[in-house]
C-alpha cells in the first residue's frame, strides 16, 4: 500500500541519512556502556533507519533489502539473550549470572562487561526485528513482500 | 534553573492540543513535539538514557507508527461532537485528584538523601558497579546486570507485541 517515492530530493536525502542513521545507531549499541544509549535505543534507531527506507524506496527496492531480510528474524535477539542465560547455566551458575560465562583468560568483572554487551546486542537485535516488523504488519499485505527476487523500483 | 517553567508550560500545552485537535495527523505530530519536550524535562532533571529513549521512541517510533496506522483508517475524527463528559467522572475524578494530592504529601522530598530509595540499594550500585562490571555506565550496569531478569522480561514483551501485530494485521492468501 504504501508507494515508493518519486521525489528526488527525498531519495537523495534517503541515500544520504540511512546510512549515517544505521551507524550511529550501531555506535550507541555498543558505546551504552560508556555513555548515554544502549541495546533499546540503539535497535530502535536501527528499526527507525529500516522503516525509513521501506517509506522512501519500497518494500521490494534494493535499498531495503536488509529490512526484507530480518522480517524472518523475530525472536533472534530473544535466543541471544536466553543463549547468555544458558551459557551461565552451562558454566555452572545461576540464569543470567555472567560470573560464570567461563571465556578464558577473562577475570570476573571483563566477563561481566562481556555478559553485558552480548545481552545488548540481543536486545537491540529484537528491538530492531520488532519494529520494523509491526511497521510492515501495518502497511503490507504479506503477498507483496518478494523475499527471492529483487525488483528495481 | 528557569527552564523548568516554560518547559512545564510547553507540555501542558501540547498536550492539551494533542487532545484537542481534530485532525487526527496534526494530533500525532503535536503527541511527538509532546515527547520532544518531555525528552527536554528528563535531561534536565539528569536522567540522560530516560530523555534517549523518550525522544528516540516518542518522538520517532511512535509517530511512525500512528502515521501508518492513520494511513489505513480515517484521518479525520468522525466524533465531532462528542458525548457529555458523565456525573461520576464530574463527582469522581476531583475527588481521586484530592486522594493523589494528599498521598503526595508523604512523599520524600525531590533529591532528599535520607529518602528509601536513595539508602537502600543505590549507594551499593554506585560504590561498586564500576569494579564488578567495568562499566561506566551505571544504568546500563544496573539495567543489563544486576537487573537482567526484568529486561530480558521486557524483551519478551517486545517480542509478544511483534508476534500479536503479524499475526493480528498480516493478511496472506496462503
Amino acid at each position: 500500500m504504501i508507494q515508493p517515492h518519486d521525489s528526488v530530493i527525498v531519495r537523495t536525502l534517503g541515500h544520504i541519512v540511512i546510512p549515517v542513521a544505521q551507524l550511529f545507531g550501531v555506535y550507541v549499541l555498543v558505546f551504552g556502556q560508556h555513555g548515554p544509549g544502549g541495546g533499546f535505543v540503539g535497535g530502535v534507531i536501527l528499526a527507525a533507519s529500516m522503516i525509513l527506507a521501506i517509506l522512501i524506496f519500497g518494500i521490494n527496492a534494493p535499498d531495503s533489502v536488509l529490512a526484507r531480510k530480518i522480517l524472518h528474524g523475530d525472536g533472534l535477539g530473544l535466543l541471544i539473550f536466553a543463549g547468555v542465560g544458558g551459557l551461565c547455566l552451562i558454566g555452572g551458575g545461576q540464569f543470567l549470572n555472567y560470573s560464570h560465562l567461563q571465556i578464558p583468560s577473562l577475570d570476573e568483572a571483563s566477563q561481566h562487561y562481556v555478559g553485558i554487551l552480548l545481552t545488548q546486542i540481543g536486545v537491540a537485535v529484537d528491538v530492531a526485528v520488532t519494529g520494523v516488523s509491526i511497521a510492515v504488519s501495518l502497511s503490507f499485505n504479506e503477498d507483496e513482500i518478494s523475499l527471492d527476487e529483487v525488483t528495481h523500483g | 534553573m528557569t527552564f523548568e517553567l516554560p518547559l512545564l508550560v510547553l507540555l501542558v500545552v501540547t498536550a492539551a492540543g494533542a487532545i484537542m485537535v481534530k485532525d487526527l495527523i496534526s494530533s500525532v505530530f503535536i503527541l511527538g513535539s509532546y515527547s520532544f519536550a518531555l525528552a527536554l524535562v528528563w535531561a534536565l532533571l539528569g536522567a540522560v538514557d530516560v530523555a534517549f529513549v523518550e525522544a528516540v521512541v516518542g518522538a520517532g517510533l511512535a509517530t511512525v507508527f500512528f502515521l501508518l496506522t492513520l494511513f489505513g483508517t480515517s484521518e479525520k475524527d468522525t466524533h465531532i461532537r462528542r458525548p457529555p463528559v458523565p456525573w461520576t467522572a464530574i463527582a469522581g475524578l476531583p475527588i481521586l485528584g484530592m486522594l493523589l494530592l494528599y498521598g503526595a504529601g508523604d512523599l520524600p522530598a525531590f533529591g532528599d538523601a535520607n529518602s528509601p530509595a536513595s539508602i537502600h540499594v543505590s549507594p551499593f550500585y554506585i560504590e561498586n558497579s564500576l569494579e564488578q562490571t567495568r562499566t561506566p555506565n551505571l544504568v546500563t550496569a544496573v539495567l543489563m546486570d544486576y537487573r537482567s531478569f526484568d529486561t530480558f522480561i521486557e524483551t519478551i514483551v517486545i517480542f509478544t507485541a511483534g508476534i500479536a501485530c503479524a499475526l493480528i494485521l498480516r493478511k496472506g492468501d496462503s
